[in-house]
C-alpha cells in the first residue's frame, strides 16, 4: 500500500487544506488529533501488536473522517468514531496479511482474560493509554527515543515536527524513531503497565519525558522562536491524561500542578517583538488566574496524597510566584527554603544555580554572586547558557559593568535562540553604555 | 517467549583483586539468579581469564588457514566474565531477574542483555 505508507512519512493527510467550505470540519478534525490521537493509536495497537500497522491504520482513520465528516457531521463522539474506524481498518489488515505478520515480532503484552465472544478482540480499556506511554518512556530506550517515541505515538507529531523540536534532520529523526520502535518489537520490551514494585520507578521516567518535552516548548534551545505551543500543549496533554489515569500517583499530580502554574504565565513571557520578558518585569494582570488557581488546587492534592515530590517541591515555588502581588514583595525566603528541600530531593547543580537566583534577592546580588563562586567549577554548567547570565545579572545590579558585560558576551555565546540573544544584545550593549560613561 | 543472552562484563584487574566478602556476595547473587530463573536458564558458564583466550582470524596469506593468535578478541580492560542463555517471556522478566546479579551493582561491571535471533 504505497498511499499508507507515504501518508505515515508525511504527516496526517487532514493537513492538506481542501477549500474554505471544509475549514470547519478540518478544525474538527485537528481537535481530534490533538486530543485522542493516542488513545486511537492505543486502541489499535493492542488489537494488531505493531507500532507501524496500528499508527497506518489511526492515519486511514482521520484521513476517512476528513472525506466523510463534511457529509455525515462531525460525530458526537469522535474520539469512539476515530477507534472504531481505525480498528475495522486493522482486522481488514490482519485477515488479508496473515502470512506477512507472521514474519513480524509482535509486541508482548500480558495474557487477557480471553472474550468468549471473540478471543482476537481485546476490549479497549483506558489502560491502553497507559501501556502505550510506559512503553514509549521505558528504561531500555535511549532518553532521545523516549522522547521522539512519546511525541510521535502519544502525542500524534509528524516525524518532521519532531525533528524540527529537536533541530535534527527529518531523516535522522526518522531513523531513530524506526530503531527505537525495532528494539521495542525484538527485544520484547512489553506493552503493559509496570507492576505496584515497579510502578513508582517507572512513572519517575514517564514523568521526565513530559517535563523534557515542556521544558523544550518553554525554552526552544534553538530557532526564531522561545516558546513552541505546540510541545507544551502536548506536554499539557500528556500530564493530564497520567494524572486522569492515576490520580492516585503524587508526582504526576504534582508534576501537572507544576506544568499549569508555569503556563499560566505563558502570555507575559515574550514581548510583541517575541524576546523573552524577565519575572521581575512580566505584567502580573495579564496571568491566568484560573489556570494559577487549578495549580494551586492540584499542588494541594500532591502534598496531601503524600510525601513531596520534586515536582511538588518546584510546584511549590512556581506558586508563590504566582500568588506574589509584585515580583519585589515575592517572599524570597519561602522560595529559598523550597529551593532548599528541593536540593535535598534532586540535587543538580541547576537546582543550585537556582537557589542562588533566589538567595540574590532575599540577601542582595553580592550575596547571590557569592553563591554562584562554587558552580564555576561545576562542569555540568560549563556550557549553561543560564549561568552566565545570572552571573551577568547580579555583576549588572553590583553596577560592575566591565564583568556584566564579559558576563553578557559568555552567554551570547552559549545561546542559539534569537529571542533569548535579543535580551542578551540588549543588556550587553546597556553595561557597554555605562563603561563608555565611566 | 524469546531468547536472552546475558553478558556480564568487568575489568579483570579488579575481578582479580576482589575481596572474599565481596565474592561471597557475588556468589550469593548468582544463587538466587538460579533459584529465580529455574528452567528458564538454558546455558550458563564463568569465563577462565581473558590471557586463557585464543583467537582465530583471517591469515596473512592467501591460503584458507586462520591465523591463530593468544589472547582475546578485543584487547580491553573490560572482558566477558560469564554469560546466561535465558528464555523468558519479556525484556522486563529478563531485568528483573539480572538485577539479582551483586555485578549490577558494583562499579567494576555490568550486565549486558541481548535477544537472539529467533529462527522460526
Amino acid at each position: 500500500m504505497p498511499e499508507a505508507t507515504a501518508d505515515a512519512e508525511d504527516g496526517p493527510a487532514f493537513r492538506a487544506t481542501r477549500g474554505a467550505a471544509h475549514q470547519a470540519v478540518v478544525e474538527a478534525v485537528a481537535r481530534a488529533h490533538r486530543d485522542h490521537w493516542g488513545a486511537v493509536l492505543a486502541a489499535t495497537v493492542r488489537l494488531v501488536r505493531d507500532l507501524d500497522t496500528a499508527e497506518e491504520c489511526v492515519q486511514d482513520a482521520y484521513a476517512q473522517a476528513l472525506r466523510t465528516w463534511p457529509a455525515t457531521a462531525v460525530p458526537d463522539h469522535p474520539e469512539a468514531w476515530l477507534k472504531t474506524v481505525a480498528r475495522n481498518r486493522a482486522r481488514d489488515l490482519l485477515r488479508r496479511e496473515s502470512a506477512w505478520r507472521r514474519a513480524l515480532p509482535l509486541l508482548v503484552e500480558e495474557d487477557l482474560t480471553p472474550d468468549p465472544q471473540d478471543a482476537d478482540e481485546p476490549p479497549f480499556v483506558p489502560d491502553d493509554m497507559l501501556r502505550l506511554v510506559f512503553t514509549c518512556c521505558h528504561p531500555a530506550l535511549s532518553r532521545d527515543a523516549r522522547v521522539a517515541l512519546t511525541l510521535r505515538l502519544v502525542c500524534g507529531l509528524s516525524t518532521a515536527e519532531v525533528a524540527r523540536a529537536f533541530l535534527v534532520q527529518e531523516s535522522t529523526m526518522a531513523a531513530r524513531i524506526t530503531r527505537a520502535k525495532k528494539k521495542i518489537a525484538t527485544a520484547r520490551i512489553p506493552y503493559r503497565v509496570p507492576d505496584a514494585a515497579d510502578l513508582p520507578e517507572r512513572l519517575s521516567a514517564v514523568c521526565e519525558v513530559v517535563l523534557l518535552v515542556f521544558t523544550t516548548g518553554e525554552n526552544a534551545p534553538v530557532g526564531p522562536v522561545l516558546v513552541r505551543d505546540d510541545l507544551v500543549a502536548c506536554a499539557l496533554h500528556l500530564a493530564r491524561t497520567l494524572h486522569r489515569l492515576l490520580p492516585e500517583a503524587t508526582e504526576p499530580t504534582g508534576l501537572l500542578a507544576l506544568l499549569v502554574l508555569i503556563d499560566a504565565r505563558r502570555r507575559t513571557r515574550v514581548d510583541a517583538e517575541g524576546r523573552p520578558v524577565l519575572l521581575a518585569d512580566q505584567d502580573r494582570s495579564r496571568w491566568d488566574r484560573d489556570r494559577i488557581a487549578e495549580g494551586v488546587e492540584l499542588l494541594d492534592q500532591a502534598l496531601r496524597a503524600g510525601p513531596p515530590t520534586r515536582y511538588a517541591v518546584q510546584a511549590a515555588v512556581a506558586a508563590v510566584h504566582a500568588e506574589a502581588p509584585t515580583f519585589e514583595a515575592t517572599d524570597w525566603s519561602e522560595i529559598v527554603g523550597l529551593y532548599d528541600l528541593l536540593l535535598r530531593l534532586w540535587p543538580t547543580p541547576v537546582v543550585e544555580l537556582n537557589r542562588a537566583v533566589a538567595l540574590g534577592m532575599r540577601d542582595g546580588p553580592q550575596a547571590g554572586l557569592d553563591a554562584l563562586e562554587s558552580l564555576a567549577t561545576e562542569p555540568a554548567l560549563a556550557t549553561y547558557r543560564y549561568l552566565s547570565a545570572t552571573r551577568a545579572d547580579f555583576l549588572r545590579r553590583l553596577t560592575r559593568w566591565p564583568e556584566a558585560a564579559t558576563a553578557y558576551e559568555e552567554a551570547l555565546l552559549l545561546s542559539d535562540n534569537d529571542a533569548e540573544r535579543g535580551f542578551l544584545e540588549g543588556r550587553l550593549r546597556e553595561a557597554r553604555g555605562h563603561i563608555a560613561e565611566q | 517467549m524469546a531468547k536472552y543472552m546475558v553478558l556480564i562484563y568487568g575489568d579483570e584487574q579488579r575481578w582479580d583483586a576482589i575481596s572474599p566478602e565481596e565474592m561471597a556476595e557475588i556468589d550469593a547473587g548468582h544463587r538466587a539468579f538460579a533459584q529465580q530463573a529455574g528452567p528458564a536458564v538454558l546455558a550458563s558458564g564463568q569465563l577462565e581469564s581473558s590471557a586463557t583466550a585464543t583467537t582465530l582470524r583471517r591469515g596473512d596469506g592467501d591460503g584458507d588457514t586462520p591465523s591463530v593468535t593468544d589472547g582475546p578478541f578485543l584487547e580491553t580492560k573490560e572482558v566477558v566474565g560469564g554469560f546466561y542463555v535465558l528464555d523468558a517471556p519479556d525484556l522486563d522478566a529478563v531485568v528483573k531477574l539480572t538485577g539479582l546479579l551483586a555485578e549490577t551493582r558494583h562499579d567494576h561491571s555490568g550486565v549486558e542483555i541481548t535477544p537472539l535471533v529467533h529462527h522460526g
